[in-house]
């Protein structure tokens, strides 16, 4: 009798990590904390194209949404999304700020030049201190924000077809 | 006129040492703090360890809020409204983590009371 307990309890514990076990597996391991009604704070910085210091109020204005892309000239999947940025700039009641992560000037203003430009304004991110502030967890990172400058949605990674339906669904 | 001299390098000097001093918390407080935040882009280190682009930015962060007088409790609060608790590697005690941090104390207690109760039926 005592046995056969024990044999159901070892095999409940068993079935509890099995299922703890899979269930782990098929969660992304990438967290995303909830952003909805954070508001961006104001960041300044160097425009790629000119040496003036200019600040994010200035730039974040006239627009019914924003979308701020972290990208770099570096960086692969920033390539495979330009298409789709560039796409995205048609929309007129879209913003489109990148910010130059961590990239040497001269590359970013060939891959502006070769690749097109999406971009209303550029801020660089020489430190990359301007990425971590805005909680971005790579490079490319999309940042979706309404007008009152409040985080609605973050794509964390490159714009696939999935993320970019989804992006064009809620700038409807 | 010696006098003043000896005492101006004297001034210099405590000056310079308090400086170099600062500094040295500073860094060693960027160190710690740095032990204890997970890196976002290789997950099993810390940013200490870790050389990636977003780990270096984020102990510049961490230096830039330090000296802006931000407290070492501040810049992890900043943190985890940015990134989550998950970016900690020392988890807060709350409902979410409760059993994190009971259940070793739960088991630890059982296995005991079962030695001892082994023990003690052994003993008499």
């Amino acid at each position: 009798m005592k046995n056969k307990i024990l044999f159901i309890a070892l095999l409940l514990f068993i079935s509890f990590c099995l299922v703890v076990f899979f269930k782990s597996l098929n969660n992304s391991n990438v967290y995303i904390p909830d952003t909805p009604n954070k508001t961006v704070k104001e960041f300044k910085s160097k425009s790629l194209f000119s040496e003036d210091e200019i600040s994010s109020e200035k730039i974040l204005v006239n627009s019914d949404y924003y979308i701020l892309n972290i990208w770099s000239s570096w960086c692969g999947p920033c390539r495979r999304e330009h298409p789709k940025l560039m796409e995205l700039s048609q929309n007129p009641s879209v913003k489109l700020i990148g910010i130059n992560y961590r990239d040497n000037p001269k590359n970013a203003k060939n891959f502006i030049k070769k690749f097109g430009n999406p971009f209303s304004f550029i801020f660089v991110d020489t430190n990359g201190v301007i990425s971590i502030e805005l909680g971005a967890y790579g490079v490319p990172e999309t940042i979706v924000l309404n007008k009152d400058k409040k985080i609605i949605k973050k794509f964390v990674g490159y714009l696939d077809d999935k993320s970019f339906k989804e992006l064009n669904f809620i700038l409807k | 006129m010696k006098l003043l001299k000896l005492l101006l390098i004297i001034i210099i000097f405590i000056i310079n040492f308090t400086k170099v001093n600062s500094v040295e918390n500073n860094d060693d407080l960027v160190n710690k703090i740095s032990k204890n935040i997970r890196c976002l882009i290789c997950q099993g280190q810390s940013i200490y360890d870790s050389q990636s682009d977003f780990s270096i930015s984020m102990r510049l962060l961490i230096r830039q809020k330090l000296a802006e007088g931000k407290s070492e409790k501040e810049i992890y609060g900043f943190l985890k409204d940015k990134y989550g608790q998950w970016i900690s590697y020392e988890p807060e005690f709350n409902k979410k983590t409760i059993i994190l941090w009971i259940l070793p104390i739960l088991l630890f207690i059982i296995g005991g009371a079962i030695i001892l109760n082994k023990l003690f039926v052994k003993k008499y």
